[in-house]
């Protein structure tokens, strides 16, 4: 399940989508890739959550977006076990239907919070709790908050576009028109 | 470093030179509660991270001790001890890093206010606080990379960790 990090490949390149790893959405050769680090409890990461949703829309097939975990545990604590509900999730095909639920309920991310979105999804709840509870999932959190660390993530959300990290504002016009200059 | 050269950077006339590669990384003693200091020397044999921001209390998600304190494990497995330094006082500190919930020593830079701040080039006259300033220190107290940021950036912890490997990789070499 856990797919070794090229961690020896050029730094540039960890901060580029990785279809044999990420989560993505959009064609992975898509002339624009938004690489996001982000945390479900974070609520800048919650704000930024509908703008990207909106640059997906614009942006259609020309945008490749990966999301990577990034979770800030010391002051979100429900961060990690959300983070590993989102792979539980995905291990079934379902990471995007459960980024969703979690973002969009951030003030409800309790571990029966989450199994009750484990089966809302046709999971076995139970199941995907004892994944979480045994920490199945947790090398890969790690492995996506240590990427972040090479590439200079320095909060949540960071978003890097084009394997660059975008440090400007991320409001809907503002991260619009940087990818969009991304792509000229 | 000679008397004194620490003298000229405690009373800097003009801008002083932040401390880079290869200088010797000057000793210090702060209170890091307040009933205990930390002498820098007390890690020889350990490289050192020296994180100078210039307050307490920033905004949380973006906020640069809060965002070491969940990397502290990485720095750790490379060998490093992390501190950082203000010229907040040490019940501010402590206010601060229970609410952060901080596994890392804050020192107060605070009297002489931001003296060891000077002495590593990195003093704000006039705004009063320090650089927002990052010394990798290896473990004979040289330092061995240094960074200051436009102090509303938060630097991430790239170069932290890129100097850190590069030290090991000599050790082991």
């Amino acid at each position: 399940m856990i797919r070794t990090f090229g961690f020896k490949s050029p730094k540039k390149l960890l901060a580029f989508p990785d279809a044999r790893r990420d989560h993505i959405m959009g064609p992975i050769e898509a002339p624009i890739k938004l690489v996001e680090y982000g945390d479900f409890e974070c609520p800048f990461c919650g704000q930024a959550y509908p703008v990207v949703k909106a640059i997906q829309r614009e942006l259609g097939n020309s945008l490749c977006f990966a999301y990577r975990h990034f979770p800030i545990t010391t002051v979100h604590l429900h961060a990690e076990h959300a983070g590993e509900a989102a792979e539980a999730a995905g291990a079934h095909g379902k990471f995007w239907e459960m980024y969703d639920i979690l973002f969009q309920n951030q003030d409800a991310l309790e571990d029966e919070d989450l199994a009750g979105y484990a089966a809302v999804l046709g999971l076995d709840a139970d199941r995907v709790m004892a994944e979480i509870l045994a920490g199945a999932y947790s090398g890969r959190i790690r492995e996506d908050f240590s990427s972040g660390v090479r590439t200079g993530v320095n909060g949540t959300p960071t978003f890097f576009i084009n394997g660059v990290r975008y440090d400007g504002a991320w409001g809907l016009e503002e991260l619009l028109e940087a990818l969009t200059r991304a792509a000229a | 470093m000679n008397k004194h050269k620490i003298y000229e950077k405690m009373y800097p006339k003009g801008l002083r030179a932040v401390l880079t590669r290869g200088d010797e990384a000057p000793d210090f003693s702060l209170r890091s509660t307040p009933d205990q200091w930390l002498r820098l020397s007390e890690f020889r044999g350990q490289p050192v991270i020296l994180a100078f921001y210039p307050a307490d209390w920033s905004p949380v998600c973006g906020d640069q001790m809060t965002l070491y304190n969940e990397i502290l494990p990485e720095f750790q497995r490379l060998g490093a001890a992390l501190i950082g330094i203000s010229v907040d006082g040490v019940w501010c500190h402590a206010a601060f890093a229970g609410d952060r919930k901080l596994h890392f020593p804050l020192l107060a830079d605070f009297e002489p206010k931001g003296a060891v701040a000077r002495l590593y080039g990195v003093y704000r006259d006039g705004d009063g606080v320090s650089e927002r300033a990052l010394f990798v220190i290896d473990s004979d107290r040289i330092i061995y990379w240094s960074h200051v940021s436009p102090i509303g950036v938060n630097p991430g912890a790239a170069g932290i960790i890129s100097a850190l490997e590069e030290l090991r990789e000599r050790r082991a070499a």
